[in-house]
């Protein structure tokens, strides 16, 4: 479907487990490069639960436990494996919440705390680094004058976009969105998904959402899950259009969901 | 109709009566601080004044003063600060962050709510049988120190908790999730935006410490004592001397006690002198947990 030389990650078989909950069932799932890919589906079918996935967050709680892999490309190396630590594979694959969730610090720390924890402390690296990353996130013009303000006198699409800033600061090669607008009203939600589009020029997306009206805008490939299983996966035009499973059809023609 | 506005009149009058017995019920805990506040006042000032804190305990009881009890105080709360801050705050930090929920963390939280019901002077004994002849750390203000430490740190702990579970956990994900270690977030994150209520904790514990007398009565604090603990600063070098710790103290509390069981009135009115001292002390100390409190509070909003 994605072209082997095209795949920036790849999940083959992967099992979650959640405690004794299987969450997700033998998923195999593309992520083509610099490509946007939706996820979508019913409340619980386990989408941002596959999205955590990438990025190891199930790791931060007990009782959870992968089966199978995702393969991060060029290198080829495994994600879930346990000689992988999850923080190498979070510097290099970020994340921006459902819920804005900026630190309670200055505009400026929030941007540049992922260089600190990455021990950059040159202020001239810094500044810099902010720059870009708030322009990244289409922030700068608005914040630029007012950056040592707390991070809470931003409206809520500015701290989202404040949230992809800081997620931009280090450079990821993948930026997974967990229902990034869902607490947005429609004008920060446009302007997010401009930027989404915007993004995938230098980096690799991965969207969960509830809106998928959202997905059809944005994504080039969308995968339709329930119950834990990847129903379907293939490009998004085809997905609203003709879908080849009837559950997929039956959910983006509202018949449930 | 009329019957329901029967029910509806006698259910109000209910509420009324209640309205009453609970406005009584907190006038008699406010009306009773005031009254003691008022007694202390009247029968204490008179004595408060420079003298009073610049002299010794001594037979006269206008030449008596509480110099000796308010450094004292002084120094023992140094000590149970300086040892139960760290202690306290590492220990909440690992409860919170650190801990896997299993049988053994759910052990040491059930001891740890179950040791701030103690018996105060419990820790006495405890700090008596450790420090003074185990340890061998003398009848001195290290010992006093050390066993309001013990007895405070339950508060400590259990202040540094709620705080650190005020912080929402999206904060935490959103640390993670830029490849933070633990510690870089628990240094970055948790303690910063925990601080006004760990402190909050930290100066209850205290302000409840210098109360204390029991324990400190049990490890050997004198009654009657007339000279200062060793200077901290010296004249030569290194100019800092810890010799202090191992000098015998006393401290306002005791004092109080030792003057209010004397026959002669006059001792009386140093009593009352220095419970206002006292009262006024934790006063302030409260006041202080109270402005961090709201400043914490308008710094960060979740």
């Amino acid at each position: 479907m994605v072209e082997k030389s095209r795949l920036k990650s790849e999940s083959k078989n992967l099992n979650f487990y959640y405690g004794n909950v299987h969450a997700l069932k033998n998923v195999n799932m593309p992520i083509e490069l610099n490509k946007v890919t939706a996820l979508i589906g019913p409340s619980g079918c386990g989408k941002t639960t596959l999205l955590r996935c990438f990025n190891r967050m199930h790791d931060l709680y007990p009782h959870n436990r992968y089966e199978g892999e995702i393969l991060l490309y060029p290198e080829n190396i495994n994600i879930l494996s346990s000689a992988v630590d999850p923080i190498e594979i979070r510097m290099r694959i970020s994340m921006v919440f459902q819920k804005p969730n900026p630190f309670p610090k200055s505009l400026y720390e929030n941007v540049a705390y992922g260089l600190r924890v990455r021990g950059v402390n040159k202020k001239q690296v810094l500044d810099e680094k902010v720059e870009k990353s708030l322009r990244g996130a289409a922030l700068w013009d608005e914040v630029k004058d007012r950056l040592n303000n707390s991070a809470f006198d931003l409206s809520g699409g500015q701290q989202q976009r404040l949230c992809i800033a800081r997620a931009l600061a280090t450079d990821p090669e993948i930026l997974l969105f967990d229902e990034p607008t869902s607490a947005l009203d429609p004008i920060a939600t446009s302007k997010i998904e401009e930027l989404v589009i915007e993004l995938k020029k230098k980096l690799t997306i991965l969207i969960v959402t509830h809106n998928m009206q959202q997905a059809a805008r944005i994504s080039d490939w969308t995968g339709f899950m329930m119950l834990g299983e990847l129903i379907e996966f293939d490009k998004t035009e085809k997905i609203f259009t003709a879908p080849s499973e009837k559950l997929t059809e039956d959910y983006i023609t509202g018949r449930f969901g | 109709m009329e019957d329901i506005k029967k029910r509806i009149s006698i259910s109000k009058y209910r509420d009324h009566i209640f309205a009453i017995v609970g406005l009584l019920s907190s006038f008699v805990g406010l009306v009773l601080l005031f009254t003691l506040f008022v007694d202390l006042f009247i029968d204490g000032s008179p004595r408060l004044s420079y003298k009073f804190f610049t002299s010794f305990p001594s037979r006269f009881p206008e030449e008596a003063g509480i110099l000796s009890a308010w450094v004292g105080t002084t120094l023992v709360m140094v000590v149970t600060a300086i040892s139960v801050v760290p202690l306290g705050v590492a220990a909440g930090i690992y409860l919170e962050e650190y801990a896997r929920k299993n049988w053994f963390t759910n052990i040491i939280e059930i001891n740890i709510a179950n040791l701030a019901g103690v018996p105060s002077i419990t820790y006495g004994l405890l700090a008596l049988g450790l420090f003074v002849y185990f340890f061998r750390l003398g009848e001195s203000i290290l010992t006093g120190g050390l066993a309001l430490a013990l007895l405070i740190l339950p508060i400590v702990i259990m202040a540094t908790r709620e705080a650190i579970r005020a912080i929402p956990n999206s904060i935490r994900e959103a640390s993670y999730a830029l490849g933070s270690t633990k510690w870089q977030t628990v240094q970055w994150h948790i303690i910063p935006y925990s601080i006004g209520g760990i402190l909050t904790g930290i100066i209850i514990g205290l302000s409840r410490a210098i109360g204390e007398t029991a324990p400190l009565i049990t490890v050997g604090a004198l009654t009657f004592i007339a000279f200062l603990p060793s200077s901290p600063i010296t004249s030569d070098f290194p100019f800092l001397s810890f010799k202090w710790l191992f000098d015998p103290f006393t401290v306002m509390p005791i004092q109080v006690f030792n003057w209010v069981s004397r026959p002669q009135a006059g001792f009386h009115v140093n009593a009352a002198a220095t419970g206002i001292v006292l009262l006024i002390m934790t006063l302030i100390m409260n006041a202080i947990a109270i402005y961090i409190r709201y400043k914490a509070r308008k710094k960060i909003k979740w």
